[in-house]
């Protein structure tokens, strides 16, 4: 059950041929089985998922199901889950039980799509490789020697895995697209302000945000159908329309104009990475595209600049974990002082520290013009760029990645290192565009990864484009073998 | 950019964050090197340019100043790590 697609498996529903308890059941085994190995949930819920899918069975015999009514969703541990430990992947929040849904979780569960569980990420997002949980790295499906990426590594691993049809993630610097990327599934982070934040852990408020991670484009065009939306509660939301991004899926791609940015095929790009790519770009190509050359110039100023404004927006958001109202607290301490640092120095994780460190000493007297101002400046002159690109072009391609998956514990030790993982994917959040990573091949039987990227509100056509090209591609329907 | 032991004691208090003399070099090393990552920015020219604090360069949208929650102390104080009668308990404050 677990390769059909998803219109494939609604159809089974709504028929039923299959049941959702049936379905449900299906991938909580498929879970026993291999997640004791890959380590990619931190929550597994059997009997909120079974109870649900009963509900969701009766929903469909009543004829009232939609069309994910029935089918297992996986959440990323950031979305709180009413009753069920929402953790971050932190120690801070190991012992919290989160008291109310995300409104993405909400519209989920309206649906009635079953909770399989909560699953591994970087400690509060905050990462490119889901090392940094306090529940252990994911290992990524194709190769278990490699990171399946960050900090959306579990939500990816279990789509590629088939432990679960679909996924909720995040992405603040690349935490939907770089996964996808090196786990060979379909991610699209939309535009900033699409999908509520509400009731997501928030990280770095003026970049976080929420999408789908699927097989295929036609699966994440349901998803984020269903996620996306305004709610009153975000102040962060935009006051627009709903969509349905699966009304344009059939479009042709006829005279669509493809930028591909020059500064994205240079040094420190792996020259196998760059053959897929332009590979999968001829493909586009060949199915009535036409490719332009445009320029990103600032492309290499998003990480610093990126690297101060999402700590300093870490800095802000993560003081509300004092060990005072709820998470971890350090024991007998001393005084109200002592209570806070002990708290922090024992809840957090080594980068999560660092981040708030960073973030903290940015905003501080004397360096706050020098790091925060300047790189919300250098932020305004990336969007810029884009903007500038998008008048000669529909959408720009490239690489999501500079390699592909990297090896557990390669690049723990050098932060620095570790944040370059973010290089093409980073620019996108600082101007909040809409973008998504498709699988395009594989380097050493690790997968790479497509990156389309559009203008404000172009989701339909980005996911029309990968569509289209996994109309005539194969890679979105492999697996790895011992999972298949 | 360097940063030195006194620097990490500054920035351990401004984060509140408990830094132990053990970790204080490795700490340090490790924020001098993203401190030098920040250093490429100053190299960019950013004359006239206006921050861009919003990445859809939007003012954020305002809501009625009115309650709209409804009180759930009880459930909110069942997580908490200390309360009693509806307070949060920390350690004394004042002497």
């Amino acid at each position: 059950m677990h390769t059909l697609t998803l219109k494939q498996m609604s159809q089974k529903l709504h028929s039923g041929e299959i049941t959702s308890v049936q379905l449900t059941q299906h991938y909580l085994d498929r879970i026993s089985a291999f997640d004791p190995t890959l380590n990619a949930f931190i929550s597994v819920t059997p009997e909120l998922a079974l109870s649900m899918a009963a509900d969701a069975d009766k929903k469909l015999a009543a004829g009232q199901g939609e069309f994910l009514t029935g089918i297992p969703v996986a959440h990323k541990d950031i979305f709180c889950t009413d009753g069920v430990k929402t953790s971050c992947a932190s120690k801070m929040l190991d012992n919290f039980i989160a008291p109310y849904n995300a409104h993405v979780v909400e519209l989920l569960n309206q649906i009635g799509m079953p909770i399989l569980g909560k699953t591994n990420m970087d400690e509060f997002a905050m990462g490119s490789s889901s090392e940094s949980s306090y529940y252990g790295p994911t290992l990524n499906p194709w190769d278990h020697q490699a990171v399946p990426g960050g900090s959306s590594g579990g939500a990816a691993a279990v789509i590629a895995a088939g432990l679960a049809p679909l996924a909720t993630g995040t992405d603040t610097g690349g935490s939907i697209r770089q996964p996808a990327a090196f786990c060979g599934i379909t991610g699209i982070k939309p535009t900033y302000g699409a999908v509520s934040r509400f009731g997501i852990i928030a990280y770095a408020s003026s970049f976080d945000q929420a999408g789908p991670m699927t097989r295929s484009a036609e699966d994440a065009a349901w998803l984020l159908s269903a996620m996306a939306g305004f709610d009153a509660r975000d102040s962060t939301s935009l006051e627009r329309p709903k969509d349905d991004y699966t009304t344009q899926l059939n479009q042709s791609l006829n005279g669509l104009k493809v930028g591909v940015p020059a500064e994205y095929f240079g040094e420190g790009l792996d020259p196998a990475v760059e053959t897929q790519v332009k590979n999968a770009i001829a493909e586009i190509e060949k199915l009535g595209a036409q490719i332009v050359t445009v320029h990103l110039p600032n492309k290499d100023l998003a990480v610093p600049a990126y690297y101060v404004l999402a700590p300093a927006e870490a800095s802000s958001n993560l003081s509300r974990f004092d060990g005072v109202r709820y998470g971890y607290r350090a024991k007998d301490p001393v005084d109200l002082q002592d209570l806070y640092r002990r708290s922090r120095a024992e809840g957090f994780g080594a980068e999560v520290k660092r981040r708030i460190m960073v973030g903290a000493y940015a905003l501080s007297a004397g360096y706050y013009d020098a790091y925060y101002v300047k790189a919300q400046q250098l932020r305004r002159m990336v969007s810029d760029d884009f903007k500038r690109a998008f008048e000669q072009c529909d959408v720009i391609m490239g690489p999501v990645a500079p390699t592909p998956a990297f090896n557990l514990g390669e690049k723990t030790d050098d932060p620095t290192s570790m944040y370059l993982a973010d290089l093409y994917t980073i620019p996108v959040n600082l101007a909040g565009l809409p973008a998504m990573s498709i699988p395009a091949g594989f380097v050493q039987g690790r997968p790479v990864g497509l990156h389309l990227v559009g203008p404000y509100f172009s989701e339909s056509k980005l996911l029309n484009i990968a569509h289209q090209y996994q109309q005539v591609t194969d890679w979105h329907t492999k697996m790895p073998a011992q999972y298949k | 950019m360097s940063i030195g032991q006194a620097e990490v004691a500054y920035i351990s208090r401004l984060s509140a964050i408990q830094v132990n003399p053990s970790e204080v070099d490795e700490v340090a090393h490790k924020l001098s090197n993203i401190l030098e990552l920040f250093s490429q920015l100053q190299a960019a020219n950013t004359q006239g340019v206006e921050p861009m604090a919003h990445p859809l360069d939007q003012m954020q949208r305002l809501r009625a100043d009115v309650v709209t929650e409804t009180n759930q102390r009880q459930k909110f104080q069942a997580i908490a790590p200390s309360a009693q009668d509806g307070l949060y308990l920390v350690p004394q404050v004042i002497e």
